[in-house]
Order: C-alpha cells, then sequence, then structure tokens
C-alpha cells in the first residue's frame, strides 16, 4: 500500500518541480489543454483514492506512483493508491459498486466495468479527447468500455498481452529455425520438442490468467466461439469439437502436471529451464532480464517470444488480460479524477510508465504504437499489439453478467482440459461446455 | 422506576440486551440477508428481485454444483474420520508419561498456529508437479519414475488436499481430546485394574465413554470446518482439475465474486446450511452427554 500525504508530498514536489522540463510543463497549461478540446477544472481541495492491481513488473508501479507524485505536484490533490492482487480487485470493485463508498477510481480488470455500467461515471469527454489527441482508441477499448456504442463508461488503460513465451535454442534443437505460425507446424514442433526431452506446456488449472487466455485461442483458431452475436451458445459446434481433438494432440506433447498449473506455475517451470514454450506476459523475459542470478540472467538471451500461431479459421487471434480504469459515480470528486486519468493517460506519464514496465501493459492508443519500448529491445515487439488484436472472452456477443460469468466458471477452460486429458471425448467436453455456457446465457 | 429496576426479570433483559444486539447486528443479519439474497437474481452492482427457488432448482441442474456436493461430502467425511482416528491416536499417546511432555504438546499444536494460507502455500510447492520435495526424494531413492501429479489428476487431488487439510486439522482434535482424557478421574482406572480388566477393555470402557461428550463437541466444531474449509482449496486448486476439489464455499465464491451471480453464490452458500444443522443436531443429540454419567441410568 502507498500513502501520499501532505508531508511527503511537498518533500516530492520539490524533486520534481526540478526533475519537470519547461517544455512538457507548458503543454499542460489550460488554455493548450482548452484547445485541445480539455476543459476541465478539477474541485478545490479534492482528494482522490485509487485502487489498482499489484504489479506484475516492478518497474510499472515504480513509474507509477512517480506519476502520481507528479500529479499530486502539479494540481495540489492528494492522491491515494492502493494495491490488490489483481483477482482481489473485481470483489472490491463490486463491493465498491453495491454499496456506493470506496475508492473514487479503480483499476479493474476485462468486463468489471460491464457488470454495474449505472454506477460508473460517464467519461465520454475524456475518452473522446484522448483518442482525438492519440490516434484513436483500439477496438478492443471500446468493446469493454463504450458497450451501447456511444458512452464511455470507463478509460481503457491497455492489456496485459499474454503471448507465445520460448527458448530459441531449443526450439532450433528441435528442427525449426523460426517459430511455427500455423496451428500445424506449430504442434509439429511441439512433437519435435517433447521427443527431444524438451517439452512445452500450457496451463490446464484454474488459472485465471494464463489458461484462460491461450484456450481461448485455440478455440477461436478453429473457428469455434462461445455464442453468435445474438448472444446465442454456439460452443458445442464442428468447429470447438475440431479445436478438442487438437489440443488432445498437443496435451500429449506436454511436461505433466499442466492439469494442475496456476497462473504462476509456467513462469517458475520455464525460469527453471524445465520447458521450453509456454504462453506468458512478458514477466518471463522482464524476470530473467533482471534477475542476479546469472544462470537466469543467461536465459534472457535465449528466451524470444511470438504471436500465437494461426488455425484453420485464418487467425490466430488472442485473448489478453483486458485493463480499465473506472470512475464511480459516488465519487465527491469526479472533475478531479477524470483530470487524474487524463493525466496519466498523457504521452508525457504514459510513455514513461509503458517503458518502466517493459511493455507488460500495452498501450489502447494507436499512437503509442510508436514508442520506442517497442522496438529497444525487438523481443518486446509482439506483445505491442494486444490491444490492437484483443478479442473479448465473450466474443462473439455482448460484454455483460453472461460473459463474466461464463469466464469466471472456466468453462472453455475445463472443456479444453477434459477434452486433452481425455477424461471426456472432445464432443462430450464440448457438449457440457455448451450445457454449462447456456445457463450464464439463459436460453 | 426503581422498582422496576429491581425487579430481577427486568434486570435480566436489560443485561443481556447488549449481548442481544451484539448478536442481532453480526450474526443474524448477515446471515439472514445472506440467505434472502439466495431467493433474489441480486447480480454484483444491481439489488435482485425475489425469484423464489429458482436459483436452487437451476443450481440442482447444474453438474458442476453437485459435482462440489459429492466433494464436499467426500472432502469432509474423509477428512473428519481421519483427524478423529489420528486426533484421539495422539491425545492417547501425549496423555501417557513422555519425557519433554510440555514442549511435544506445543509442538502439536503448531500445525494448527500457522496461518492456512501458509501452510496452503507450503503444501502447494510439495505438491508441485514440478517441484514437489515428495516426488524429488522419491525419484532419488529410485521409488518412481515420473513425478506424481499430486493436484492435477482428480481422485489424487482430491486425497492430496484432504491430507492437508488433516495434516491441519489434527492438533485441535488431538490438545482438545487430550484435556478431556485429563478429566478422567484416575480412581476408574485403579477400579478397572482391580477388576482385571485389559488396557483395551480399559479404554472401551473408561475412556471412551467419559469422552463422548467432548468428543462430540470437538468433532462437531472439526466438521463445520472441515465443509466450509475455504482457504487450502483456494490456495491449492482453485477448485481444479477439472472441478474435481470444487467445494461447495469455492464455488459459491467462484460465482458469486468473479462471476457477479450474488444471487446463485448466496443460494449455494445457503445450501451449506441444512447439512451444517444436521450435523449439529446430530452431535447435540447423539453425543451428547448420557444420563448414567451423571449417577443415573439410560433409558
Amino acid at each position: 500500500m502507498s500513502n501520499i500525504n501532505r508531508r511527503n508530498f511537498l518533500k516530492l514536489s520539490a524533486g520534481i518541480a526540478a526533475g519537470t522540463t519547461l517544455g512538457a510543463g507548458a503543454a499542460y497549461t489550460p488554455a493548450a489543454l482548452a484547445q485541445a478540446g480539455w476543459g476541465n477544472q478539477p474541485e478545490k481541495g479534492a482528494k482522490l483514492r485509487v485502487l489498482r492491481w499489484s504489479r506484475f513488473v516492478q518497474g510499472d508501479i515504480d513509474q507509477y506512483m512517480k506519476n502520481v507524485q507528479a500529479f499530486t505536484a502539479k494540481y495540489g490533490i492528494e492522491v491515494r493508491v492502493d494495491n490488490e492482487s489483481w483477482e482481489d480487485v473485481r470483489p472490491k470493485a463490486a463491493v465498491a459498486a453495491n454499496t456506493g463508498a470506496g475508492p473514487d477510481i479503480i483499476l479493474g480488470t476485462n468486463d468489471d466495468a460491464d457488470l454495474y455500467p449505472e454506477k460508473l461515471l460517464d467519461v465520454t469527454d475524456l475518452a473522446n479527447y484522448l483518442g482525438k489527441k492519440y490516434g484513436g482508441w483500439y477496438p478492443a477499448g471500446e468493446a469493454y468500455l463504450r458497450p451501447n456504442g456511444k458512452n464511455w463508461i470507463g478509460i481503457p488503460l491497455g492489456a496485459a498481452g499474454s503471448m507465445i513465451v520460448y527458448r530459441e535454442s531449443q526450439v532450433k534443437a528441435a528442427g525449426f529455425d523460426s517459430f511455427p505460425k500455423d496451428t500445424d507446424t506449430f504442434l509439429k514442433m511441439m512433437q519435435a520438442l517433447k521427443a527431444k526431452g524438451t517439452p512445452g506446456g500450457f496451463a490446464l488449472g484454474h488459472a485465471t490468467g494464463d489458461a484462460n487466455t491461450w484456450c481461448h485461442w485455440l478455440v477461436w483458431a478453429f473457428g469455434g466461439k462461445m455464442v453468435d452475436k445474438s448472444g446465442k451458445v454456439v460452443l458445442d459446434s464442428p468447429e470447438t469439437i475440431k479445436a478438442l481433438e487438437y489440443s488432445k494432440e498437443l496435451y500429449a506433447t506436454f511436461i505433466p502436471g499442466t492439469l494442475s498449473w496456476l497462473d504462476p506455475s509456467n513462469n517458475k517451470v520455464f525460469l527453471d529451464g524445465q520447458i521450453s514454450v509456454t504462453n506468458n506476459g512478458i514477466s518471463i523475459y522482464y524476470a530473467a532480464k533482471t534477475s542476479k542470478d546469472p544462470k537466469i540472467l543467461a536465459m534472457a538471451a535465449d528466451i524470444n517470444h511470438a504471436s500465437y500461431p494461426v488455425g484453420p479459421a485464418g487467425t490466430g487471434i488472442a485473448f489478453h488480460l483486458f485493463l480499465n480504469q473506472m470512475i464511480f459515480k459516488y465519487t465527491k470528486y469526479p472533475k478531479a479524477a477524470k483530470e487524474f486519468i487524463r493525466f496519466m493517460m498523457e504521452e508525457e506519464q504514459f510513455g514513461p510508465w509503458m517503458q518502466a514496465s517493459i511493455g507488460y501493459v500495452a498501450h489502447p492508443l494507436a499512437a503509442y504504437a510508436k514508442n520506442p519500448i517497442w522496438t529497444v529491445d525487438p523481443k518486446h515487439l509482439q506483445y505491442r499489439d494486444a490491444v490492437k488484436d484483443l478479442r473479448p472472452a465473450g466474443y462473439d456477443g455482448k460484454l455483460g453478467y453472461a460473459s463474466a460469468g461464463a469466464l469466471a466458471d472456466f468453462i472453455i477452460v475445463d472443456m479444453v482440459a477434459e477434452a486433452a486429458s481425455g477424461s471426456k471425448t472432445p464432443k462430450e467436453a464440448a457438449a457440457a461446455a455448451q450445457k454449462r455456457a447456456e445457463r450464464y446465457y439463459k436460453v | 422506576m426503581h422498582r422496576l429496576l429491581d425487579n430481577r426479570n427486568v434486570l435480566g433483559v436489560l443485561f443481556m440486551l447488549p449481548a442481544g444486539a451484539l448478536l442481532l447486528v453480526f450474526l443474524t443479519y448477515p446471515l439472514g440477508l445472506g440467505t434472502w439474497l439466495g431467493f433474489t437474481d441480486a447480480k454484483i452492482g444491481r439489488p435482485g428481485e425475489w425469484i423464489g427457488a429458482e436459483n436452487f432448482t437451476y443450481l440442482f441442474g447444474d453438474s458442476v454444483a453437485r459435482l462440489s456436493l459429492f466433494n464436499t461430502f467426500f472432502y469432509t467425511i474423509v477428512a473428519s474420520i481421519l483427524k478423529f482416528a489420528l486426533g484421539l491416536w495422539l491425545a492417547l499417546l501425549l496423555n501417557k508419561n513422555l519425557p519433554f511432555k510440555a514442549f511435544l504438546r506445543a509442538i502439536v499444536l503448531l500445525p494448527f498456529i500457522v496461518p492456512t494460507a501458509l501452510s496452503a502455500i507450503a503444501f502447494w510447492w510439495m505438491y508441485d508437479s514440478q517441484f514437489s520435495v515428495i516426488s524429488w526424494t522419491l525419484t532419488k531413492m529410485g521409488v518412481i519414475d515420473g513425478y506424481i501429479d499430486f493436484l492435477g489428476e482428480p481422485w489424487l487431488a482430491r486425497f492430496s488436499t484432504i491430507a492437508a487439510n488433516v495434516w491441519r486439522g489434527v492438533p485441535f482434535v488431538a490438545i482438545t481430546l487430550l484435556a478431556g482424557l485429563q478429566t478422567v478421574p484416575p480412581s476408574l482406572y485403579e477400579a478397572a485394574s482391580l477388576d482385571g480388566a485389559t488396557e483395551w477393555q480399559k479404554f472401551w470402557y473408561v475412556t471412551l465413554p467419559m469422552l463422548t461428550p467432548i468428543i462430540a463437541v470437538v468433532m462437531t466444531f472439526s466438521v463445520l470446518f472441515t465443509f466450509t474449509d475455504f482457504q487450502l482449496i483456494y490456495v491449492l486448486t482453485r477448485g481444479g482439475p477439472l472441478n474435481a476439489t470444487h467445494l461447495m464455499a469455492t464455488l459459491s465464491f467462484q460465482r458469486a465474486i468473479p462471476g457477479g451471480a450474488l444471487g446463485e453464490g448466496a443460494a449455494l452458500a445457503t445450501s451449506m446450511v441444512p447439512f451444517l444443522l444436521a450435523a449439529i443436531l446430530f452431535s447435540y443429540f447423539g453425543l451428547q452427554r448420557r444420563a448414567w454419567q451423571q449417577g443415573g441410568t439410560d433409558k
């Protein structure tokens, strides 16, 4: 938990004042902002409380807090930032929404905002301003936070991309010069890796992040999907069954034990050198790169990232952990809250923040694709388009209670795990999942 | 007024008021609210409408909810039996004259003192599919070739979580039964010895009957704790693999909070109450102090 009180603020503001260049400061004069279509006067004596998910990479929180301090220095608005494990933010945000009291701003995940749109402050003006200034929002941001196509109920923060992480030397030793681009070659490579004694592994336990992301990719790559546009469950389809048949073959190449894997499992196993391929955020690479252990540090040079292979459906599109920023209607300082989010999303803050977290969170605004973080190390590039290419888990229907419930209940993950492990046939697994999904999308 | 305050009955009610208010606010209200929510379609961020027993019929038709009911029973029954057997055995051992008696008794309590979340993480490492110390030792000893998938195979996962629960629950049973053992008057054993009773007969005809009241209390609590276990499962498996270790408590949380279906989650939690009540009533009427223990005769 981080607390910024007045005393700290005074100490810090001196340092920040010295560090802020005049040029950057000038861009923020009210006149310049008004010209860009932003006129907003934070309430006098405003104080803000922000609840966010705790960092996945240290650089994130360090720079985030620096930005918060810069905001406090500039506007004289005290900001208290609380951190909670990302899976605990959802219940807290839900309680805040239900009781009408709590933090002014909550940084949530996935379809949180779609669960209580009427409790959230309309931020259309802010979204328009930022969108116009920075080359527009990616469609995923709109899918999550502009549910009626008109009003924005939150501001996208980005997405923690989930990509393929692999060991270059081991993939090469298995006879592949580059990472396979399609599912057929991918399977062949996984089989070759297994034969070489350097298998891959993907989480199949109730790993909220890792299992959900790759299992959704698998179903989509073969053309399966949870619901159609009208919200009718169409999961039990020939496409899904093909995906599940594929998963069986794929699972046979995994390191043993993936059925029990939770989110941290593949990170541990990968960094221990036991697997050659998995899916993850950039955190494995970050951990290797910043490790004090020379053995792991050396591994960083051998780690590379790749996009998910393209399947028969002609797409390798994936699901990533989407991150949002919500202002609750009960806040006493709506203008200050909007100003805070605007400030944090401006290039001067957002750019350094992305850099400090080496792209753990990919930007939701098109213009930020130019940020040097994506090119300074060619291994970052795969994570650049996480939001651009993101497909929400509730595809192809509307987001809300049904999509959130189906995702939280691990319907897709359980289906893939059942079929892959052979505890059910692909047909049975798809039928069972269809039944479970229908309960959420009540037919 | 004075006379009223002198009245014992009035005073009694008056003195009970604070406790009554506390119970009402902190016990009855949350329980009532939870039960009420179970009969509504409340979602996170949206108050619910009364929908009668729809949540319950819906859950009854849900394969995962039924599986969680089975898991909960299996988990509770197996873990409770093991905890009772091991706990009683441990209590009998500790009741003997051992060297370092006080020290040993303190050590036995350790698993109970460590916060569940912490010991669960230790078990998580021990059961890890790649880093398990158990698998490592066994492979080094040449007993097995591959690592054991403790939490990946459904039945193995059930037994692994039960083992962790037993490890944690035994001290509570053991120490409480030990306290019970020490209240058994030595004169009874002397009398039994004079009658030529064997060790087994002493245990069966003296120790066990004298212990039943405390067994009733301790096992009621133990069953309640086990039936409502949450932390251990949440850390170890999150209900996986393939929902094989989902208990009603963990599924209720998953549905209500990350899933947003407050009403359904509350209904699932409320469904636990009858089973818990049954467990309490069973121990209350079945195992409570019998008349003979007070010198009367059983009817």
